[in-house]
């Protein structure tokens, strides 16, 4: 018990390490730059102590929780065999996360302001509700189909630059095609579909399957699944914002 | 008094936001335990417990983000893009330079909320743990770090000046393949996955709040097409800087000439 707890103590003075700098950052800018008190300085202190207990809880959760059911399934499926078992989890995995992240949500809502203002889709809610509906199934069958293709290069061992270099190129193939208006949103959905869960899981399942399968080196092919799921939802986005 | 029920309800609804968004992670993480697998996993009372703790520990995050840096990150972001602030020199103008605490500060907001970043230090952890520690978790993450600082302080440069995003990133990749083909065959995976991980919870609010603020209020830019984009910047830059962290790191090892620490490619090779 004292030592779990003595442990405990250290992730959390990491904990204060790491915001650290954003706590001098944004004092510096409030105090020098633009000459501000703090408004509701108690408010601030409490969100902090906040901050630095939830990130120890997450980093001691990510240890005893996260990875290990990310490596007991990659371990699981690897052993039963089944490509259609593996490859529909990775599948359901990408989907299931990305429809529901938040950002992702907030990012179709914008994405359906702009097409209705530029003219692109009627300008009612009902239609931008349905383009924005539209534009989140597309950004999760594009993570859940990146995941499928991501555990598949594992399996295979295939190097994963070809991969990514040839998306980049489809990326800027699209581009030359793709409405100006979505460009934007489309380069940006890349980055908002890997939430903070979704990330330690798929990359212990990445890491997992690389570790259980013969001839295979975690750190050549278990890492890489973050890197598809952040590529194709811009090539999907486009290519839904010149069919719509 | 009053306080303490704000804080009770702001839990209440964050706490509820998060089960939500991890609700079918465990809904297909169960159904493929119970219907695809079939056998129990080692220690599922630890496992649960620690998902437990990820809950709680990421609804305590986003709750004290929220009362404590969130609402000044983007009122600062917002006034540090104001007229009043900036003073122009002509209205109509732009002028790029007038712009310089902005490019500092999306430096310095960019840099400092990556090494926040839970997912980041996720990764990092377990870069660390499978290279048997050659590769140092921290360094990792300060390359990462770095890696968004510029390429958002470069994105806020874009909008000021109103250059197309395309050639930015394109520019960005053709940099990202010439690393490609220079470096290790350890670092590649790692490098091109460090750019989807650094911006999430922490790194997209502030951001995103710099962008629309700059694009709003910049004469001749619209925030629906030039708001967007600095999350583009911080996922290419920081492959770069993985790249770059690499190099530095293999050829101080090799200028210091300490006995080579056990790599998985050297235990692969026995």
């Amino acid at each position: 018990m004292n030592k779990s707890l003595k442990n405990f103590f250290n992730l959390v003075v990491g904990a204060a390490r790491d915001l650290a700098p954003i706590v001098g950052v944004i004092g510096f800018f409030q105090v020098v730059v633009l000459q501000a008190p703090f408004p509701n300085l108690e408010n601030i202190i409490v969100g902090l102590i906040f901050v630095v207990l939830g990130l120890a809880l997450f980093i001691q959760g990510l240890e005893m929780g996260l990875f290990p059911i990310g490596e007991s399934m990659a371990d699981a499926l690897a052993h039963k065999g089944s490509l259609p078992a593996l490859l529909g989890f990775a599948f359901c995995l990408g989907f299931g996360t990305t429809i529901a992240e938040p950002a992702l949500i907030a990012v179709a809502a914008e994405a359906a302001g702009v097409a209705s203002a530029g003219g692109a889709i009627i300008d009612t809610d009902e239609s931008r509700d349905n383009y924005a509906t539209g534009l989140r199934l597309t950004v999760a069958l594009s993570v859940g189909f990146a995941l499928v293709l991501g555990v598949f290069r594992i399996l295979k061992g295939w190097p994963i630059q070809y991969l990514i270099i040839g998306g980049y190129i489809l990326v800027v193939v699209i581009t030359l095609f793709a409405p100006d208006e979505i460009i934007g949103i489309a380069y940006d959905s890349g980055g908002v579909t890997t939430s903070t869960i979704t990330v330690p899981l798929v990359t212990a399942l990445g890491v997992g399957l690389a570790s259980v399968i013969r001839g295979r080196n975690p750190m050549i092919d278990g890492f890489g699944l973050i890197a598809f799921a952040s590529l194709t939802p811009m090539i999907f986005v486009m290519i839904y914002g010149m069919a719509y | 008094m009053d306080m303490i029920i704000d804080l009770a309800v702001h839990i209440g609804t964050s706490a509820f936001g998060t089960v939500r968004d991890v609700l079918p992670i465990a809904v297909i993480l169960i159904g493929f335990q119970v219907f695809v697998v079939r056998k129990m996993p080692p220690n599922p009372r630890r496992m649960a417990m620690g998902f437990g703790y990820v809950i709680v520990g990421l609804t305590l995050f986003l709750v004290g983000l929220e009362q404590a840096l969130f609402p000044l990150g983007e009122t600062m972001a917002t006034q540090l893009t104001t007229p009043e602030f900036i003073q122009p020199e002509s209205s109509t103008q732009v002028a790029w330079r007038d712009y310089m605490w902005v490019y500092i500060f999306a430096f310095a907001i960019g840099f400092s909320t990556t090494i926040a970043e839970p997912s980041l230090i996720a990764v990092a952890l377990k870069a660390e743990e499978i290279s048997g520690g050659s590769l140092n978790a921290l360094g990792l993450r300060l390359a990462v770090a770095l890696g968004v600082a510029v390429g958002v302080s470069l994105g806020a440069f874009r909008i000021v000046t109103g250059t197309p995003l395309p050639y930015y990133i394109m520019a960005g990749y053709v940099i990202v393949i010439i690393q490609t083909v220079r470096a290790s065959k350890m670092i590649i995976p790692l490098a091109y996955d460090s750019g989807g991980v650094t911006t999430s919870t922490v790194t997209v609010p502030v951001v995103a709040a710099l962008g629309l603020g700059l694009a709003s209020t910049i004469p001749g830019r619209s925030p629906l097409i030039d708001g967007f984009g600095l999350i583009a910047f911080a996922s290419v830059f920081p492959i770069m800087a993985v790249f770059g962290y690499a190099k530095l790191a293999e050829w101080h090892r090799h200028r210091s000439k300490i006995k080579t620490t056990e790599t998985p490619e050297s235990k692969r090779n026995i």
